[in-house]
């Protein structure tokens, strides 16, 4: 929080100093000079205020959350509010712990997110190479047969995937929630898009060398792609760790649930006033690990999510 | 010289279509074929089983009078249809599925231009501010679900704390039926407002420096720079905003689910399908109907982007 707070209030008193220095008295107040009283009323008002109100809309629940998720029950139930917690305790976090398996759901997270995206990302490199490099019939139909694909939403196809799943026992079980989801037509079509715009005189120099499709494939158009990757990688652990429809009803015990299913048994169980902090410390957990990589990693997460494609 | 000239390119031009015809099938080119398979087979087969093949199964269980869970099943043909669209149903969830996704579609565009605007400023800070506006969007719609629920909270939420201040008594925003609704299209908003903000703000940079620069100094101020020449250049980011936001709106689901468990007033049509199937009715075929409904809508809405587009391109 620390790194938050102190950007909102910083702009606004430099530009107030800046006014105090440099006054306003000279006669013809004309918009176009920089430190003119008209120009830096309109630069904090029309500049400065919008753009923090956007910023405090946004942070602040997220702040309420993180600092709710230290209270104790006595300090949320109450009409008298109190916006800091009286200690950094970790309380809410062990209750949640023991009320259901937390430590379970993370590790099932964990291991959801990983293996999925790991192999969501290999399988799009694959396609993605066979598309562009290997010689083979059809390939624009194949091409048009991912796009519409992008198109489905996975939403109207759940009832379908579960009889199939659990027809063949992967109800309440980790491949049961990470198989339907690995087929990948989001990741395919952007590193298609990004191989196409490689020169193909690396690949030929490449080739005259000897080197095969598999060597091509690691040794040239990896290494020279590695940000288009890095962006479809972030993208699917994004969307695999949020995942929400399909853990829910694939797994219906605590031992295989993932951490935002888990969240609702614990909203099951902790459904009372006081049971407020045990939540927020839950959705603490759910929400950092994605907010600490979006922080780091944000340039390719907004360039992934706002490609100029439906993401599926 | 000319004889020799003309003779010798056309000597090759002559072998190499043969040469192509005959390793069509051999050498490198089949190897090329099994390559490409190896590659691309695997994720083409696993969108062709959890993809394509539920839509066509979808369409099947929408005829069958079927509880989820039985082993026996009826043909019922067309019933399901007939059930939905004759009875309360349709007009509830459709009326439901409207209104969220106009207001949400509406709301997070007109708010996401203004955020653009904002972060287009010539200030400093921006690079934070954009990245703090987007951050919503990609954060897990349960925990973000949870955390409005509490601000919500009639009980012991922020709000009603601050309606308290004013001498107003929280609504209760979960049993009401309409304030549900109200409720979880704002922190749909919320979350998704990032999104548009961002695409916005990446047109607004797009826009032509000398165009703007004339306007201006033809004396158009803001609003009117801003109303006639930002908003209809805008157009085609407005246009792919449209439809990305309204595809994903009628998607929505997490948010509806944490917040509102039982669907009190928020039965959109993703989440009527949910709840059919796996909520307290079992009734499979009910609900692929209903997913099939969802489906029809949301492939009418991609083929009239895809038509758009197409007539788009010519003026670019």
């Amino acid at each position: 929080m620390s790194t938050l707070s102190p950007v909102s209030p910083n702009p606004a008193s430099g530009a107030g100093s800046v006014k105090a220095a440099d006054g306003g008295p000279e006669l013809p107040v004309r918009r176009d000079k920089p430190f003119s009283r008209a120009n830096l009323v309109q630069t904090v008002a029309g500049g400065y205020i919008p753009l923090i109100v956007a910023t405090l809309v946004v942070v602040l629940p997220l702040l309420w959350m993180l600092l709710s998720s230290f209270k104790q029950p006595g300090e949320i139930v109450t009409t008298d509010l109190k916006i800091l917690p009286q200690s950094l305790n970790l309380e809410n976090y062990q209750a949640a712990m023991t009320t259901v398996p937390f430590a379970r759901f993370f590790l099932n997270s964990l291991i959801v997110t990983t293996v999925g995206s790991t192999v969501k990302v290999i399988l799009a490199i694959l396609t993605a190479y066979a598309l562009v490099f290997v010689r083979f019939p059809f390939k624009n139909v194949i091409f048009v047969v991912i796009l519409v694909a992008l198109m489905v939403p996975p939403q109207v196809s759940i009832l379908p995937n579960y009889i199939l799943i659990a027809g063949i026992g992967g109800k309440n079980t980790l491949w049961g929630i990470i198989l339907p989801g690995l087929g990948t037509a989001f990741g395919t079509f952007l590193l298609r898009q990004h191989f196409k715009t490689l020169p193909g005189s690396i690949l030929e120099a490449a080739e005259i060398d000897g080197a095969g499709h598999w060597r091509r494939l690691w040794q040239v158009v990896v290494p020279v792609s590695l940000p288009s990757i890095a962006t479809v990688a972030l993208v699917t652990v994004v969307s695999e760790w949020n995942d929400y429809i399909w853990p829910l009803i694939i797994t219906d015990r605590p031992e295989t649930m993932t951490l935002p299913v888990g969240l609702t048994l614990l909203q099951n169980s902790e459904g009372n006033g006081a049971g407020w902090g045990i939540l927020m410390a839950g959705a603490v957990l759910v929400i950092l690990p994605i907010l600490l990589v979006f922080a780091a990693l944000q340039r390719y997460i907004v360039a992934g999510l706002t490609q100029g494609s439906v993401t599926g | 010289m000319t004889r020799q000239l003309t003779g010798s390119p056309a000597a090759p031009a002559k072998t190499v279509p043969s040469a192509q015809r005959r390793g069509r099938w051999s050498g490198r080119t089949r190897r090329d074929f099994f390559v490409f398979l190896a590659l691309a087979l695997p994720n083409l087969a696993l969108i062709a089983v959890f993809t394509y093949l539920p839509l066509i199964n979808n369409m099947y269980y929408s005829t069958l009078d079927w509880t989820l869970g039985s082993a026996s099943a009826t043909v019922v043909g067309l019933d399901n249809y007939v059930s939905f669209f004759t009875s309360s149903d349709a007009p509830h969830v459709l009326g439901t599925t409207l209104i969220f996704t106009v207001v949400t579609v509406g709301g997070s565009m007109v708010l996401g231009l203004l955020v653009a605007l904002a972060l287009n400023a010539k200030v400093r800070g921006t690079t934070f501010a954009r990245s703090a506006v987007f951050a919503p969007y990609v954060l897990s719609g349960v925990g973000v679900g949870l955390v409005w629920l509490f601000i919500f909270d009639p009980g012991y939420g922020v709000l009603s704390w601050l309606l308290r201040g004013i001498g107003q008594q929280s609504p209760q925003w979960i049993n009401d039926p309409q304030l549900a609704l109200v409720m979880v299209i704002i922190v749909y908003i919320w979350k998704n407002l990032g999104y548009c903000a961002v695409v916005y703000l990446a047109g607004l940079q797009g826009l032509p420096k000398d165009v703007m620069e004339a306007a201006s100094l033809d004396g158009a101020n803001g609003f009117r720079r801003f109303m006639s020449m930002s908003v209809p250049l805008l157009s085609p980011t407005t246009f792919f905003l449209l439809i990305t936001t309204m595809i994903s709106s009628l998607q929505a689901f997490d948010l509806i689910r944490i917040m509102t468990p039982l669907g009190n007033g928020t039965n959109t049509l993703i989440y009527e399908a949910y709840l059919q199937a796996f909520g307290a009715y079992n009734r499979a075929g009910y609900s692929a109907t209903i997913s099939v409904v969802l489906f029809a809508i949301l492939l009418i809405i991609t083929v009239l982007q895809l038509r758009f587009v197409e007539r788009k391109v010519h003026y670019s």
